[in-house]
């Protein structure tokens, strides 16, 4: 009974939260909205007994992910008058959009039949005497193995492209060489020259550069 | 050394190290503190403190009025008014030094020929409103009347280098 | 009396019970850490520390609770309001929060999960809010530059910190905390995993904006970073969240590289003294580590931050990581879960 109700309780805080974050004016309130609803999906997770997924969600989502993106909101200067300046011009087409979204979704929705080995597998999620861990990564590791190695290949790609696209090698401030300083050794650098009196001293030819 | 043998010294982080040995060691080295309001620092007898208008021995108070002190005071800290008194002697009717402007230069001791103004020993003045701070003539009278055998000491000593 | 702990309201009232028992002296922990530190700090800066309120200056805390207490609190025009007075709340809370699961006994923990070091770790992800928020809302420039500064920075030194955890969790085969400890009777992991024991402290050091990370605050930049808008009890509440989150770091060091509650040596004088002692002895170490490190380096400037965290630390946890699963599994030495 307490479960269920933990399971309506954060549930609905949840949606509350999914509708705050298309609502909210500001958008930095969206973002943490967002991460509201992250954060309760992973509590829902949690009620529904994968511990470890919930708190890779945490980390992941919430503590990386939603992080650059709010970094990124944040230093957005939003201007919300010009915003709304041609709402009345785009709304026809925003609304034709969302239209085709529903109707697809519909389709989808009442297309979908649930596997009859499904119920079954959602009341008893894990093998016995195993931990949630240990039977997903037996999971991952053995069966999806090329799928997941696949996924992770793509997030690597996907890692070097943003990164070509956007590196650029521009030289416009001077950087330190930090090897080459701590190279540097006095032997190097420094000569020490004996100065007689009233002859005073000049440098050996070499260091004359 | 070569490049190699120089990366694997620095994972040693060997400056980072002898840096936080030399702290530990002061961790547990005597400490310098001086508890203050109970504990102080020898002054020097040339110490700028306080100022303070004194007396001969017969009672009688220096200041002549000649407004060298003001004439030459730096930061305008001193004002001075004077008439003849009853008996003809010159004296000030009116001797303030504003303390908030003054910047304990001590031009103002320096100046004076019947060494009347003068800056005591004493650096624990502090008030608790800005008027306080602005002291007649009554107050550096009482100042050199309290602080007078330091006084008289410390201008002795420091007479050799006069 | 014990049928009556297995009922619904036992439970509730039991770890009501257990967390008093850990955020009573976790509190006052935090406020003689802030004593400890003003006292080590000035021992290694030849002076002597606080020495007036009471006895050496026992009493001191409790004078600067007092002062935080009875000051005003100032709200600044063009805040966001709810945010700024929920950030230092959420640094706090975070900080607290996450001593759920450190085990101070063998099985003295008030909730003994089997993810414990993940939620250890999100826990001290989500602690980026407090302060990015705290940042935002302030409206102030200063406080939104040490809001950015330590977002990035923090980011950047999960990624080595994760790696390491991976690494032990590999030599361990198991997310427990109490396993984790069990795991290095025999030995400290501090001993085998040395070099990613170093790194993951550093690490911590970034992750608490302790000095000389503390890019975010920053006082002689950006004055106070983050925290320049708050005053009086929200600001206190960032400053005791900074000084729960430095002894948190302690104790997740001391759990994963020090061996938790256990003795230095399993023979007679060291077996005398109970669990809990060992682990504050060593979280105590770890935390004198940590004034330590702060009285003797100075700031680095934000590229060095940065190329730190990705140029050295990234690589050399990622390579001890492939290397320990190597070995481990080629000498069958790998831990069956």
């Amino acid at each position: 009974m307490i479960a269920n109700l933990a399971f309506d309780f954060f549930s609905l805080i949840l949606l509350t939260s999914a509708v705050m974050v298309v609502t909210s004016r500001n958008p930095v309130h969206a973002v943490l909205f967002l991460i509201l609803a992250f954060i309760n999906a992973a509590v829902l997770f949690l009620l529904a007994g994968a511990e470890f997924l919930a708190f890779i969600l945490a980390i992941v989502y919430v503590g990386a992910v939603a992080v650059l993106f709010l970094f990124v909101v944040m230093m957005l200067d939003v201007d919300f008058a010009a915003w709304r300046e041609g709402f009345q011009r785009y709304a026809p087409i925003g609304a034709l959009v969302a239209l085709v979204l529903f109707v697809e979704l519909a389709v989808v929705v009442a297309g979908w039949t649930i596997a009859p080995a499904a119920p079954a597998a959602r009341m008893f999620p894990t093998p016995d005497n195993v931990t949630n861990t240990v039977a997903l990564g037996s999971l991952i590791y053995t069966s999806y193995l090329p799928l997941f190695q696949l996924s992770g290949i793509i997030l690597l790609v996907a890692m070097i492209g943003a990164i070509v696209l956007t590196h650029r090698d521009r030289k416009r401030a001077k950087t330190q060489n930090l090897s080459a300083q701590h190279a540097r050794r006095p032997e190097d650098t420094l000569v020490m020259v004996s100065a007689k009196l009233n002859e005073g001293a000049t440098l050996p030819e070499k260091e004359i550069l | 050394m070569n490049r190699l043998g120089r990366m694997a010294w620095g994972l040693v982080l060997w400056e980072i190290l002898s840096g936080m040995a030399l702290t530990l060691k002061t961790f547990f080295g005597p400490k310098a503190t001086i508890n203050y309001p109970y504990e102080k620092n020898p002054t020097s007898a040339r110490f700028k403190g306080e100022h303070a208008l004194r007396r001969y021995p017969n009672g009688e108070e220096r200041c002549i009025a000649c407004k060298l002190c003001e004439a030459v005071c730096p930061a305008q800290a001193i004002t001075i008014e004077a008439e003849p008194r009853d008996d003809g002697s010159r004296r000030t009717t009116r001797y303030d030094i504003d303390m908030t402007k003054c910047i304990y230069c001590g031009l103002c001791e320096e100046a004076c020929p019947v060494d009347a103004i003068v800056e005591g020993p004493n650096f624990e003045f502090a008030t608790e409103t800005r008027e306080e701070l602005l002291y007649d003539k009554a107050k550096l009278l009482d100042n050199g009347d309290r602080w007078e055998p330091e006084l008289a000491k410390r201008l002795e000593l420091d007479a050799p280098y006069r | 009396m014990s049928g009556f702990f297995q009922t619904d309201l036992g439970i509730v009232i039991l770890t009501l019970a257990e967390s008093l028992a850990l955020i009573v002296p976790l509190l006052i922990g935090v406020a003689y850490l802030t004593l400890f530190e003003r006292k080590v700090m000035g021992a290694m800066q030849l002076r002597k520390g606080p020495n007036i309120v009471g006895p050496f200056g026992l009493w001191q805390p409790f004078a600067d609770a007092l002062k935080m207490l009875f000051k005003e609190t100032i709200i600044p025009t063009g805040s966001d309001r709810l945010l700024f007075m929920i950030a230092p709340m959420i640094t706090f809370g975070l900080a607290v929060v996450a001593w759920a699961v450190i085990p101070v006994n063998n099985h003295w923990a008030i909730a003994d999960i089997n993810v414990g070091i993940l939620y250890l770790f999100a826990i001290s992800s989500l602690g980026v809010y407090g302060i990015i928020i705290a940042g935002w809302a302030s409206n102030s420039k200063y406080a939104f530059l040490g809001a950015l500064r330590s977002a990035a920075q923090m980011v950047s030194y999960e990624v080595s910190m994760g790696f390491i955890i991976v690494t032990v969790l590999v030599c361990v085969g198991s997310l427990n905390l109490n396993d984790i400890v069990m795991a290095q009777r025999h030995v400290w992991f501090a001993i085998p995993l040395f070099p990613l024991f170093i790194i993951f402290f550093i690490s911590g050091l970034a992750e608490t904006n302790r000095a000389p990370f503390d890019l975010a605050e920053g006082e002689s930049e950006i004055v106070a970073g983050f925290f320049v808008e708050y005053s009086a009890m929200s600001f206190a509440l960032f400053f005791l969240g900074e000084y729960a989150n430095m002894i948190l770091i302690s104790a997740m060091t001391t759990t994963l590289f020090l061996g938790g509650w256990l003795p230095l040596f399993h023979c007679a004088p060291f077996t005398w003294l109970p669990g809990p002692f060992w682990f504050l002895g060593k979280v105590l170490f770890c935390l004198f580590v940590f004034v330590w490190v702060r009285a003797t380096l100075p700031r680095l400037r934000y590229d060095q931050l940065m190329a730190l965290g990705w140029k050295v630390f990234l690589p050399i946890t990622l390579v001890y990581l492939v290397a320990v699963a190597g070995v481990l599994e080629y000498l069958g030495w790998l831990p069956n879960a």
